[in-house]
């Protein structure tokens, strides 16, 4: 180590520790002025398995984690696009009735009206852009709350789902299709979910050392590298364990394979580029961004999009998962597991704060919970009123967390 | 960006206004506004509440756009539709209610609307850019990665110039720089303001401190009521500017004005 401090470490009133030590100190701060990160939902997952799993040993056997990725993937996927609108302030209502219709036009388009399976996916995607642009405008131009354009949104998506669907009501899809296969069948090779599970620790290792590189070079401080091939560790061994476990049954679903890509490149889209930074800083204080020269409409623009074409490609996935296309697909608490989930994993109502793993983490959290009480035998009257619930704990402790933020002056 | 292919020459007109107004509805914020402003000047603008002050800098800064009248930057008419448009042209400015976002750090806040690289941000060379620049400044940042909320009135003032400053531009705005700050922070962002127009850029300062800006300005232009209402210098008493200011003894402005008048032209040419 050299004398001479690093640009960043110029100032005598900045602390720094770079030891093991230190690190726990600047978590526990950090903790203290209500940044809480991903900690409410890991501590909230560790509790929800222990309960289930002393209530019913099921609950933690392979096969039901399985399939309980299964049924995370489907409204995982628009729990993503619930965190862009979440970023900005802004929510959408109507990613449940947008999933409905997409899976509507899926049945409709493919099995009724024949048109080839890729095109159909394609049309309901872009019908989900479309709606997106929709409530964008409404937005932008007319100075509708999101509010009140989505919830309209959702009466009047629902009808016309219900209209395509016609007096039948159910659209089966054949059972032998690739579509089907990908919702209930399709597992990624134990070879490939093995290499994918070395894959982050490697990237973090990777990465870590080229910006680490790059800072010295520049003159700036860096992390130890002790810290950095510690941290890659844990990480590898944690998912290199949970892969194994779900190979001890069917193992990794492909569909889940899907979904944590969509949230690995939102995740990049969201810290790593202008978007991103724009996304931020639209939610944080919308006319500061004006104001330095962002294009807010086309930022709400864009969000709005990507949320209904994201809810649409869940409503996709969701008509793979039960092989079919029905009035009930994405009614229910379909809007409301999405909306928790991202909520539940950590991104803010309040706008400028959120990551799309709370999607990820969020949904595992909700659907842990369903996955049990319906192992429990318990009625979906009850399971309603418990999510409901965790949704208001959740919520809860992001108000508190930002009061003790804005007193701690963390934004 | 062509627009600031050359640096303009010490006392080159960089922006010129003729006869801009701007009304909102029934009522007139500005009428018939003329306004020079030269490189390496510091150009003060007082006045009242109400004078329009604000408006005038929301108009050079694209957030308002001028209900008539046309503006000149760098012997050119250009139309400002969009705080991008100003921003690009180089006529940079820094609000009065801090337009920071809170939730972001300062190297995110400077950089903002302009990251390098937007594929893949290059957290690296921005922050070291960062450094440079508040160094320049002789700002004192103790962290650039901490979010903006954590930092006092006077450090969020520096981050706001300093954003101003990145893009390069040949204009800088400051609506009330000093209205929220201590003494000492308030000669800094008036050293700051000096080491500004050394740099060759124009200055345009609103303050309602006289103080501050006789310190600074080297012409000191009077709205009130949306209207011009003389172009003084530092040298002017205090009583005039204020007459001019409030208004209150139209007639002693009026008379002064006669004098210089009747002085320019007794002078043989």
């Amino acid at each position: 180590m050299s004398d001479k401090p690093t640009l960043d470490r110029a100032d005598a009133r900045v602390h720094h520790d770079d030891s093991l030590k230190g690190a726990l100190k600047d978590f526990s701060d950090r903790l203290r002025s209500g940044d809480l990160g991903m900690l409410p939902v890991i501590i909230g997952l560790i509790l929800i398995s222990t309960v289930f799993s002393m209530l019913n040993p099921v609950f933690l056997a392979p096969n039901n984690l399985v399939n309980l990725l299964f049924d995370c993937a489907t409204v995982g996927v628009i729990s993503l696009g619930i965190v862009c609108v979440l970023m900005l302030g802004e929510i959408d209502l109507s990613v449940g009735s947008m999933s409905g219709l997409a899976s509507a036009m899926i049945g409709v388009l493919w099995v009724n009206a024949g048109v080839s399976l890729p095109l159909a996916i394609l049309a309901a995607l872009a019908t989900g852009a479309l709606i997106g642009a929709v409530y964008a405008v409404l937005y932008n131009r007319l100075g509708m709350p999101s509010f009140v354009s989505t919830l309209s949104g959702l009466l009047a998506i629902l009808g016309l789902q219900l209209y395509i669907l016609g007096p039948t009501g159910s659209i089966n899809l054949p059972f032998a299709s690739p579509l089907v296969g990908f919702g209930q069948l399709w597992i990624l090779p134990a070879w490939l979910s093995y290499l994918l599970g070395l894959v982050p620790g490697a990237v973090m290792v990777w990465v870590g050392l080229s910006v680490m590189r790059q800072r010295q070079a520049a003159g700036l401080s860096s992390q130890p590298l002790t810290r950095l091939v510690l941290k890659a560790a844990a990480l590898t061994v944690a998912l290199e364990g949970a892969i194994y476990y779900l190979h001890l049954g069917r193992g990794v679903p492909m569909m889940f394979g899907l979904f944590v890509l969509l949230a690995v490149i939102l995740n990049y889209g969201l810290t790593r580029t202008q978007w991103g930074r724009s996304m931020f800083a639209v939610g944080g204080n919308r006319e500061a961004a004006r104001r330095s020269g962002i294009n807010v409409r086309r930022i709400y623009l864009s969000a709005f999009m990507l949320c209904s074409t994201l809810a649409a490609l869940g409503g996709i996935l969701s008509a793979s998962r039960l092989a079919s296309s029905s009035q009930q697909a994405g009614t229910g608490d379909v809007n409301l597991n999405a909306i928790a989930a991202a909520v539940i994993g950590g991104t803010s109502l309040f706008g400028g704060r959120g990551s799309a793993w709370s999607a990820v983490l969020g949904i595992i959290v909700i659907q842990a919970i369903s996955n049990g009480l319906t192992l429990l035998n318990l009625s979906s009257s009850l399971r309603y009123m418990i999510t409901g619930g965790v949704l208001a704990i959740a919520v809860i402790v992001d108000s508190l967390a930002r009061q003790s933020r804005v007193s701690h002056g963390r934004g | 960006m062509q627009a600031r292919e050359r640096l303009p020459a010490k006392g080159e007109r960089i922006l010129s206004l003729r006869g801009v107004s701007k009304r909102f509805g029934a009522v007139s914020a500005l009428t018939d506004i003329e306004l020079d402003v030269h490189a390496g000047e510091v150009v003060a603008l007082v006045g009242d509440n109400g004078a329009g002050k604000s408006t005038l800098v929301k108009v050079l800064a694209g957030v308002h756009q001028p209900t008539e009248g046309a503006i000149e930057y760098m012997g050119r008419p250009v139309t400002l539709d969009t705080p991008a448009t100003a921003l690009e042209m180089g006529i940079a400015t820094v609000f009065q209610d801090l337009a920071l976002c809170e939730n972001l750090d300062v190297v995110a806040n400077l950089f903002l609307g302009h990251e390098l690289s937007p594929w893949r941000l290059d957290e690296v060379q921005m922050e070291v850019r960062a450094w440079t620049l508040l160094k320049e400044l002789a700002a004192r940042i103790p962290s650039v990665r901490e979010p903006v909320a954590s930092l006092s009135g006077g450090q969020r003032q520096t981050v706001a110039i300093a954003r101003s400053l990145l893009l390069d531009p040949r204009i800088i705005m400051l609506d009330e720089p000093t209205a929220a700050l201590g003494v000492a922070q308030t000669a800094e962002v008036l050293n700051l303001i000096e080491r500004v127009r050394d740099r060759g850029l124009g200055v345009i300062i609103i303050s309602h401190n006289m103080e501050d800006v006789r310190a600074v300005a080297d012409r000191i232009v009077v709205l009130r009521l949306g209207r011009n209402n003389g172009v003084f210098t530092a040298e002017t008493s205090h009583q005039d500017l204020v007459a001019a200011i409030t208004g209150a003894s139209e007639n002693s402005v009026s008379r002064r004005q006669e004098r210089l008048a009747a002085e320019a032209g007794g002078t043989p040419a």
